[in-house]
């Protein structure tokens, strides 16, 4: 089935069956793999995505139900002004260690300081609960969402 | 790192736009030059436009060796870390083994730095000389007068790029024994201010892992497997996959291990294996469970064990611990945990325009699925590529004496027409369900205080299922049948404990076994330093005063010593604030020295929660010191998120656990902040890795007993034995 997906300020016509996660249409369609299959039952957050600027677990998210929506991934992150700065602050704090739920993390801690943009520990740990890495970089992560609150506020 | 390129046309492709100065050892170690990589695998390249490439080694899953191994490079050649970047070496164990494996080619036993720290120095060092002997030449100046900073040669009134001098310097004989950079000379080397090279396109999404990988024309394929290990498919019916759009077929895996489902996406790949129905012998499969796993162990500790580990006389040890004036017993048991990394395996297989056969793989042991391959293929080891990608994680499981998901794929691969690759998915289910686990382990010790506390004796018997019997591994590390991976960290103890005797017996296994980052250590830390603990309160002592007074007598009890006053010294040891408790452990592993303060408030009845962990390590002369800061904190979120709530059950064969639901991986909340500090040192570098996870653990462990009435937590995991979390 045809579907016409907003990405990333682009629209791209996609042939998937419904049902279809968004997740495998944007790798395996869209060959964009900086969104990661992490665990397929929106149980660890590799796979985060916005619609319509809100985190999403893009595994649990289906074609047929993002017609309308305007999905934004890792990859565009750079080009908002809270994303840059959380990359930056990555950068800066070596946050990552294998990577892989990074593109993850990313997204939702960008989504956090949208909603919020002096989040406190307690804000931080709540929101990113469900972003799960296993090589436990979670201390810098939190640092991470500090250090790009305060670039945001320079 | 371009995906589309082999390395071979990338180097033709470099040595055709310029000449590329390569550094590298021959198989007989000495140190050669080339401007042609047909002749000598470097370990660094230079192209004349001053691009310098580290080649390294190792793989890169977070751990830092891409880094780390760069950093060996630029410092010696005099270069900015921006000056320098790095590419995978391929497969080719003469050339790229790991020194401490032997003729294996591998990562593993938290060796990469240990292991490269002077090969790499010298390749740099090699290709420094010879860009200074090259443009000393060029100059007609003494090369005495010449160094290289931040990638330009200057002196004598000099000065010019690096790149400048390539060509010349691709002719020149390599130096025999180039001279090493004096520490007072590093720039880079210890300094915390060197940033990750592999950062920024971790960030952004365009980091490159094996999962990542597409290649035109790829079919996916996954594998329905029995639940029971052992069993095996005899035929399957697809009828109901062939309504999934883009599903092309099933095959029965050659050795019959299970059903590969190839479709044209992953997704598609999915729905298909969940449709396809197989038939499955399961006449020879595993049917016990958990608990007779279990059972089976704790009846070996209580039977006479079969090995005598340090071969010390048991009779004397039990009259030391008759005579004792009070015994502490207790009794351990470990579960079986899964790896879990964020990346789920997968790795691709092609056939090559050249008849031979390349394997896309995040590949922690190159050497073990090369020879598996080429026996598989019955192709010669150099018609099989291996390019080693970014992996997503490992904590040992994608390194399997058996290159099992490789062979997996190798096989998926080669009942096809072999006309299009094929990519191997595994899913999450598949990771936590398909049998390479932490093995179960039971410890039982008895330890015999004196009137005054002292240690007089100490009896410790280990049952478990062996990781080494039965695999390649096994001539090197099983020595009299005892599997050293069964005791390390306990029987080779540096407290200097007095009447000590360690039995050992292997138990069957029902799943395989596989090291777990830290490999034994992760229950023989536990269990010392539980019964240290012990001690030092049966003896009315301070933890940490107590454990420091069995460190004595040597370089490790000295480097031991180190790390347990500056861990207790910058956590306020002694000092914890109202409602807080604390509990320490400290031990050696991998070459590294550990000690680690965990603070808790609450208690194991309202709720533990963890306040703070402290840790203190020396790992030699520290390379990266906030990579190893990042592994600390790391290995110990990796140690207590397993011991808060995780565990591999069996029913009947059958793994019960399912996803991250019910393998519940640590989250951000869990602990609340850990506090790294390296002990400064001039020794050779050790690992990092895995040291930081095993002391965790048991320092939660003695956290809680402190803040809970001395509740000793002594099966695993805590939140299923009496600890509720808050």
């Amino acid at each position: 089935m045809a579907f016409s997906l907003k990405l990333n300020g682009t629209t791209h016509e996609v042939d998937a069956e419904p049902g279809t996660p968004l997740l495998w249409v944007i790798r395996d369609e869209l060959k964009m793999t900086g969104t990661k299959f992490g665990c397929g039952v929106a149980s660890c957050g590799a796979c985060t995505v916005h619609l319509d600027g809100m985190p999403v677990r893009s595994c649990q998210t289906y074609i047929e139900d993002v017609a309308d929506a305007e999905v934004t991934t890792i990859e565009a992150m750079s080009e908002t002004d809270i994303g840059a700065a959380v990359q930056q602050a990555w950068v800066e704090l070596d946050v990552v260690q294998c990577g892989y739920c990074q593109s993850g993390q990313i997204m939702s801690a960008v989504g956090l300081l949208s909603e919020n943009p002096k989040p406190s520990v307690e804000d931080i740990d709540a929101y990113m609960y469900g972003n799960a890495c296993r090589c436990a970089t979670y201390q810098r992560i939190r640092a991470g969402i500090q250090r790009a609150a305060e670039i945001l506020e320079a | 790192m371009t995906l589309d390129t082999t390395r071979r046309t990338f180097l033709k492709g470099a040595a055709a736009t310029g000449a590329v100065l390569l550094i590298g050892v021959r198989p007989d170690g000495a140190l050669a030059a080339a401007g042609d990589s047909a002749q000598f695998n470097p370990f660094v390249k230079i192209a004349s436009d001053g691009t310098v490439t580290a080649i390294v080694k190792h793989v890169e899953f977070g751990q830092g060796p891409a880094t780390g191994l760069s950093t060996l490079i630029a410092e010696e050649i005099g270069l900015r870390m921006d000056q320098i970047a790095y590419d995978f070496a391929p497969s080719n164990a003469a050339l790229y083994n790991n020194l401490a494996f032997g003729p294996f080619q591998g990562t593993g036993g938290s060796t990469a730095m240990a292991n490269s720290f002077q090969q790499y120095r010298t390749a740099g060092a090699a290709a420094r000389e010879m860009l200074i002997a090259a443009a000393a030449q060029e100059w007609g100046v003494d090369a005495a007068e010449l160094s290289i900073d931040e990638g330009v040669i200057s002196g004598a009134g000099q000065s010019a790029p690096l790149g400048a001098f390539v060509a010349k310097a691709a002719t020149l004989p390599a130096p025999e024994a180039p001279r090493l950079k004096d520490p007072s000379e590093f720039k880079l080397i210890g300094n915390p201010d060197i940033r990750r090279l592999d950062s920024a396109i971790k960030g952004d999404g365009s980091a490159m892992f094996a999962m990542d990988l597409h290649l035109p024309n790829q079919m996916v394929a996954m594998i329905k497997r029995p639940e029971q290990r052992g069993g095996l498919a005899t035929g399957f019916d697809d009828s109901a996959a062939q309504e999934v759009k883009g599903y092309i077929m099933s095959a029965v895996l050659p050795n019959n291990a299970g059903v590969a489902v190839y479709a044209e996406t992953t997704w598609a790949a999915m729905q298909a294996r969940d449709a396809v129905e197989v038939e499955w012998d399961l006449s020879a499969a595993e049917t016990r469970s958990s608990d007779e796993i279990e059972a089976e162990i704790r009846a070996a500790l209580d039977a006479e064990p079969t090995y005598n580990v340090n071969k010390s006389d048991q009779a004397a040890t039990q009259a030391l611990l008759d005579g004792a004036d009070q015994v502490l017993e207790q009794t351990f048991y470990f579960p079986l945990l899964a790896h879990a990394p964020m990346e789920p395996l997968n790795c691709t297989i092609e056939a090559t325009e050249d008849g031979g056969i390349r394997l896309h793989d995040g590949c922690q042991l190159p050497t073990g699925p090369h020879m598996a391959l080429s026996q598989i293929f019955e192709l010669p080891m150099e018609k099989i590529e291996i390019k080693t990608m970014l992996a997503g994680g490992s904590f040992g499981r994608r390194a399997t004496p058996d290159a099992d998901y490789q062979v997996e794929a190798a096989l998926a691969f080669a009942v096809t027409d072999r006309s299009r690759p094929v990519k191997l998915v595994w899913s999450r289910e598949d990771d936590l369900r398909s049998g390479y686990y932490r093995p179960a382990f039971g410890h039982k010790v008895k330890v015999g205080l004196d009137a005054e506390g002292k240690i007089v004796g100490w009896d410790h018997r280990i049952a478990g299922q062996s990781i080494m019997k039965g695999t390649a591994f096994e001539e090197m590390m099983v020595q009299d049948g005892v599997d050293h991976s069964s005791v390390e960290g306990a029987s080779d103890t540096p407290y200097q404990i007095p009447g000590a005797f360690f039995g050992l017996t292997d138990t069957e296994k029902a799943t395989s076994t596989l090291w777990w980052r830290s490999v034994g250590h992760t229950h023989t830390a536990y269990v010392m330093e539980v019964m240290m603990d012990m001690a030092a309160k049966g003896a009315g002592q301070d933890p940490v005063e107590y454990r420091l007074s069995y460190l004595t007598g040597g370089a490790d009890q000295d480097r031991l010593r180190g790390v347990l006053e500056l861990a207790a010294e910058k956590a306020g040891w002694g000092n914890a604030p109202a409602g807080h408790a604390q509990g320490v452990a400290v031990h050696k592993s991998f070459g590294s020295y550990v000690a680690e303060v965990v603070e808790v408030s609450g208690s194991a009845e309202e709720g533990v929660r963890i306040e703070k962990i402290t840790c203190a390590v020396d790992c030699g002369l520290p390379v990266n010191p906030d990579v190893i800061k990042a592994q600390m904190e790391g290995g110990i979120g990796y140690g207590i998120g397993h011991v808060m709530r995780d565990r591999i059950t069996l029913t009947g064969g059958a793994v019960d656990q399912y996803n991250f639901p019910d393998y519940e991986p640590l989250r951000i909340g869990d602990i609340a902040a850990i506090d790294v500090h390296i002990v400064p040192s001039a020794e050779a570098p050790t690992g990092v890795g895995e040291p930081g996870t095993p002391p965790a653990a048991p320092a939660l462990a003695n956290a809680i007993a402190a803040a809970s009435g001395d509740l000793r937590v002594s099966s695993l995991p805590m939140d299923e034995n009496g600890v509720a979390f808050a």
